[in-house]
């Protein structure tokens, strides 16, 4: 089994996911049995194959080195659960 | 039910034989009659009845003036809220609007609604919204069937004929799967013919915006309006786009048709196999030449994305945080408490899944077993196609496995759901324009669809063949 207790808390701590004892036993059970299954790509021989990350074929634009400033703050914030003084607001994070 | 194509919508508004008024009026009755089939997560009249009076004071030429068009809410709009499905993004009010329904705007088309989705387009069924099932509009009295999904919504919408059209992304194949179910046109052009700007994003190396619509014709004319360079996404391609409508043409003859044996699945219906041969049958009589191609690392393409899709996903949606948009958890003792509670309560199951199992392999030490494999793989995927190229014009295969099947019967066992994505998950990872045409029937009449694929950028290939097909068929 590739994923425990352990390792499922570690990764809700990472993923910053709170999980009750119920959802971390259901996550277990599907993460295992997914993992088991993506396994058999271990079948491929990919010795000496480059890694692909961008499909695309088309040649990717520069575009020109200008600055532009929309000056948007105040749409940026709009959508915000909390804010302040023209700032986004959270929970205190320093005593 | 006779369905009118966008095409003779536009001449017959044109010839002023009905009005935008009219028209859309239309529309409206029947998505009110159809409430129950659960197609949009935003639906309001006044707006609808608003964007009418603006076009009747707009004495300008456009070319999809008055077309009512329904938009998944995956697509950031001004007038309407945005949700993906998603409590997270619960009371969403985006503050721009994004390329593709911008084109659709200042083309003069109307919106009459917001779409239902799988959560974040995480799913095959439309099943995962945190706002309900759609309900497959083709379903008989008491045996509800799902739409298909992710963009299940946006394909019902058409199959009822509540729009002339609609948006959709498809990922993993969240276009042509649910065109399939629900008997409509539906293409997933190349990676980067659509600005994705202003698309709340999935998995990046994979997403792409696409078209519902009730025939190919149309869906010529109404993916050439959303298509288009933008450098607002990096990965918008900067290519001519043809009038793809203006060029299509059914003579095939003299073209090949490459016909992968890999899509041969062990346990596939009887009556997909056989529309697969029905549907080269056709080919053949036009003249279209027949070449049984190999894509040998077919088998690997599903097990590749739930890699790459989770991967991706997992970075993608850390930005829903609690902070700069949608839903925060009450429970917030501290900055932490605040993140873990916001995305727990916030976020459903399936995406929960995706998120843990994403994380899980681009974590240290797992990264190269997993991440890195997966890319690896895909490149062979991608060459597979690369070389069948070589040797033909375009492919076909059938577009999913089954037909529509009953609603939520998928969904418990995670991996069988991931199944419904194997004809089109290979297309995707090699990022192939692919469409989907109704083609046959099952046992219980319902449809079944064809998928076409196509060379990158070559979308009028993929119509041409499409057009070709659709007309013999009708």
């Amino acid at each position: 089994m590739k994923i425990d207790k352990n390792t499922i808390n570690k990764i809700a701590r990472l993923s910053r996911i709170k999980l009750d004892d119920k959802e971390s036993e259901d996550y277990i059970k599907d993460l295992n049995s997914i993992l088991d299954w993506v396994e058999q790509l271990n079948e491929v021989n990919t010795e000496n194959v480059e890694p692909l990350s961008n499909i695309s074929s088309s040649i990717l634009p520069k575009r020109e080195d200008v600055s532009n400033d929309t000056n948007s703050s105040e749409e940026i914030l709009e959508n915000a659960p909390d804010k302040l003084e023209g700032f986004f607001a959270v929970p205190k994070v320093v005593e | 039910m006779s369905k009118s194509s966008l095409k003779q919508t536009l001449k017959d508004l044109d010839t002023k034989k009905i009005s935008i008024r009219e028209l859309n009026q239309d529309y409206l009755k029947r998505i009110k009659e159809n409430e129950n089939l659960n197609v949009f997560i935003h639906f309001s009249e006044e707006n609808v009845l608003k964007q009418i009076d603006n076009l009747e004071k707009d004495n300008s030429a456009k070319k999809l003036k008055g077309i009512p068009i329904a938009i998944k809410d995956l697509f950031c709009t001004k007038s309407m809220p945005t949700t993906a499905a998603s409590k997270i993004l619960e009371n969403f009010n985006p503050t721009y609007e994004s390329f593709v329904t911008q084109k659709l705007l200042d083309e003069g088309s109307i919106f009459v609604g917001k779409t239902n989705l799988d959560e974040f387009a995480m799913g095959s069924a439309t099943n995962t919204s945190f706002f309900g099932n759609t309900i497959n509009p083709l379903s008989k009295e008491n045996e509800p069937l799902a739409p298909g999904g992710s963009s299940g919504g946006s394909a019902a919408a058409v199959a009822a004929d509540l729009c002339l059209g609609a948006t959709g992304t498809d990922t993993g194949g969240s276009i042509r799967q649910p065109a399939s179910f629900c008997g409509v046109v539906g293409i997933k052009p190349t990676y980067g013919l659509c600005s994705r700007w202003g698309i709340a994003a999935f998995a990046s190396s994979l997403d792409q915006a696409g078209i519902f619509s009730h025939n190919v014709e149309d869906a010529s004319i109404l993916l050439q309006s959303i298509a288009g360079f933008d450098q607002r996404d990096s990965t918008s391609a900067k290519v001519d786009i043809p009038n793809y409508f203006e060029n299509l043409d059914d003579d095939l003859n003299g073209k090949t048709v490459g016909i992968p044996k890999e899509y041969s699945i062990d346990g596939t219906p009887m009556e997909i196999s056989q529309i697969w041969e029905d549907a080269i049958k056709v080919l053949e009589k036009k003249g279209v030449k027949i070449k049984n191609i190999s894509l040998p690392h077919t088998k690997y393409a599903l097990p590749t994305y739930y890699i790459i899709a989770p991967a991706e996903a997992s970075s993608n949606l850390a930005r829903y945080d609690g902070v700069k948009y949608g839903f925060r958890s009450d429970e917030i003792d501290s900055l932490d408490e605040m993140y873990e509670n916001t995305r727990a309560q916030g976020f459903g199951r399936e995406v929960k899944r995706r998120i843990l199992i994403g994380t899980y392999v681009l974590s240290a030490g797992y990264y190269d077993a997993y991440y890195l494999k997966a890319q690896k793989v895909r490149k062979l995927i991608a060459d597979d196609f690369n070389k069948a190229f070589k040797e033909c014009d375009f492919i076909v295969t059938p577009t999913a496995p089954s037909a529509a099947f009953p609603l939520n019967e998928k969904q418990n066992d995670p991996i069988k759901m991931y199944l419904n994505d194997v004809f089109t998950v290979p297309a995707s990872l090699a990022g192939l324009p692919g469409i989907s045409i109704p083609f046959g029937k099952d046992k219980n009449n319902l449809p079944l669809g064809i998928q076409i694929l196509g060379k990158h950028f070559d979308e009028q290939q993929v119509f041409n063949a499409a057009v070709s097909l659709e007309r013999s068929y009708e």
